[in-house]
């Protein structure tokens, strides 16, 4: 499989669930593991240029995928746009949810490049967050659409796989 | 909270697959999206001898037109429904539930005919599959069949799928050019099972009302088509008087249960709401455009 770019590989039980061969195989821990039932969203990655929950995943199904993961949002030393909004608006407290939301967010903002706050809000119910209230996290997300607005692809690219912005 | 053991296979074809199936006798279950089956795994609340993996079968994932009819392949991501142009253009009804259906991550890995096999009575697809009159093919080592959604859906989580079959084709007939439409759906929070859902088309002009389809969403063990309700409005049009008629006779059409989410009168009072605020919005739609603005992904 392809994480963030870099040819990744290992062995595992048919029962590892993705989220798991990410954090204990791969040592990507940014990726976090919540709930295991696919509801909290905080093991949100993309796959195949889409996000997805790596909780309802096995690992064996990643074979020849293409991953991307919180970690893989940095370039250059610098932080993803995306990644600055949520620093500049104060939307995240304990952060646990936060790996989640960016991907989330970006998700979000390829389907949709100009939300609403509605829609904003609908978008990110997707993951939850238990310390801020959201209110930060809209702020940074509507934020980071004007920033992003040339950058984000529109909805007929996601049908195609790519890679993280 | 992991998975229990099982042997995993993926193959490559629909008849290996069958052939898994047949292998393990019963034991053995479906992979599709996961989204439904996993977290049922990750609490071991299901203990499979073996998963047979279907995402590795690329010829059961198409959106095709033909002859009046919408044909998905059953491992159509829900995703790819939400955004297919086909499924805009001659199923927006379906295009508007999908909007319903877990979140756009879930969506993503989220499948049609997993959804259907599934067959929870608060889902969104086996309530538009009842709605649209539409039918499911599946295979088994003795071939093909072709089942209605009344025969599909049987009870909670209960289906007439044998052990050795597999669901490959979802058929819905198009639905008529400017015919309205509408999904209606109260739940506690975005993206949640619904606790009523109602999806409704409307095929007419002015106050006339050449068909009506209404079906339910979480009242019962199985989508409910509210046959009594659509011939109010074939009958009589549709008029605002009619509009209600269809409404108070749309709840007394079904038994709703009581449980943690909501009692039973509750559920049925909901079905005469959401009902009339179905019927008005697809009123509303007729002979609209084609390709209607669907309400943001989330």
């Amino acid at each position: 499989m392809t994480v963030n770019g870099q040819p990744r590989q290992g062995l595992c039980e048919p029962r590892k669930l993705l989220v798991d061969f990410l954090r204990e195989d791969l040592g990507l821990t940014g990726t976090h593991v919540g709930c295991e039932h696919g509801i909290c969203g905080a093991c949100t990655i993309f796959f195949n240029g889409e996000a997805a929950r790596s909780c309802l995943m096995l690992a064996i199904q990643a074979a020849g995928a293409e991953l991307g993961t919180v970690e893989g949002l940095m370039s250059d030393g610098k932080l993803h746009p995306m990644q600055e909004a949520f620093h500049e608006h104060h939307a995240l407290q304990c952060g646990f949810c936060t790996p989640g939301m960016l991907l989330a967010a970006l998700d979000l903002l390829r389907t949709n490049p100009e939300p609403t706050e509605a829609e904003i809000r609908e978008g990110l119910a997707a993951v939850l967050c238990r310390c801020t209230g959201y209110q930060g996290i809209v702020k940074a997300v509507a934020a980071a659409a004007g920033t992003l607005r040339d950058a984000v692809e529109t909805a007929p690219a996601l049908l195609r796989h790519h890679p993280l912005p | 909270m992991k998975p229990p053991k099982f042997d995993y296979h993926a193959p490559p074809t629909v008849d290996e697959a069958i052939a898994l199936l047949t292998r393990y006798g019963g034991e053995a279950k479906l992979l599709a999206g996961g989204q439904s089956l996993v977290p049922l795994l990750n609490f071991r609340l299901s203990r499979p001898a073996a998963l047979v993996d279907l995402n590795r079968i690329p010829s059961l994932a198409y959106v095709r037109e033909a002859d009046g009819y919408v044909r998905l392949g059953a491992m159509t991501r829900q995703r790819t429904i939400e955004f297919s142009p086909v499924v805009r253009r001659r199923l927006p009804l379906l295009a508007e539930a999908t909007a319903f259906v877990g979140h756009l991550p879930i969506r993503t890995r989220g499948t049609i005919g997993g959804s259907l096999a599934h067959a929870d009575p608060a889902a969104e697809y086996p309530t538009t599959l009842t709605a649209l009159g539409g039918e499911v093919v599946v295979r088994g080592p003795r071939g093909e069949r072709t089942l209605q959604a009344g025969d599909l859906f049987q009870s909670y989580l209960a289906t007439a799928l044998g052990a050795d079959e597999i669901l490959i084709e979802i058929r819905f007939p198009a639905m008529p050019d400017g015919a309205g439409f509408a999904f209606e759906e109260f739940s506690r929070r975005h993206g949640d099972f619904a606790i009523v859902g109602i999806a409704a088309m409307i095929i007419g002009q002015g106050l006339s009302c050449t068909a009506a389809r209404l079906a339910t969403a979480g009242v019962g063990p199985s989508p409910v088509r509210l046959r009594g309700a659509e011939e109010i409005l074939e009958r009589e049009g549709l008029t605002e008087a009619a509009i209600e008629a269809a409404a108070r006779r749309a709840a007394t059409l079904v038994d709703p249960p009581s449980d943690i989410h909501a009692s039973a009168d509750y559920r049925r009072n909901l079905t005469r709401v959401l009902t009339g605020r179905a019927l008005r919005r697809a009123i509303a739609r007729i002979g609209g455009p084609e390709c209607p603005t669907l309400s943001s992904s989330g």
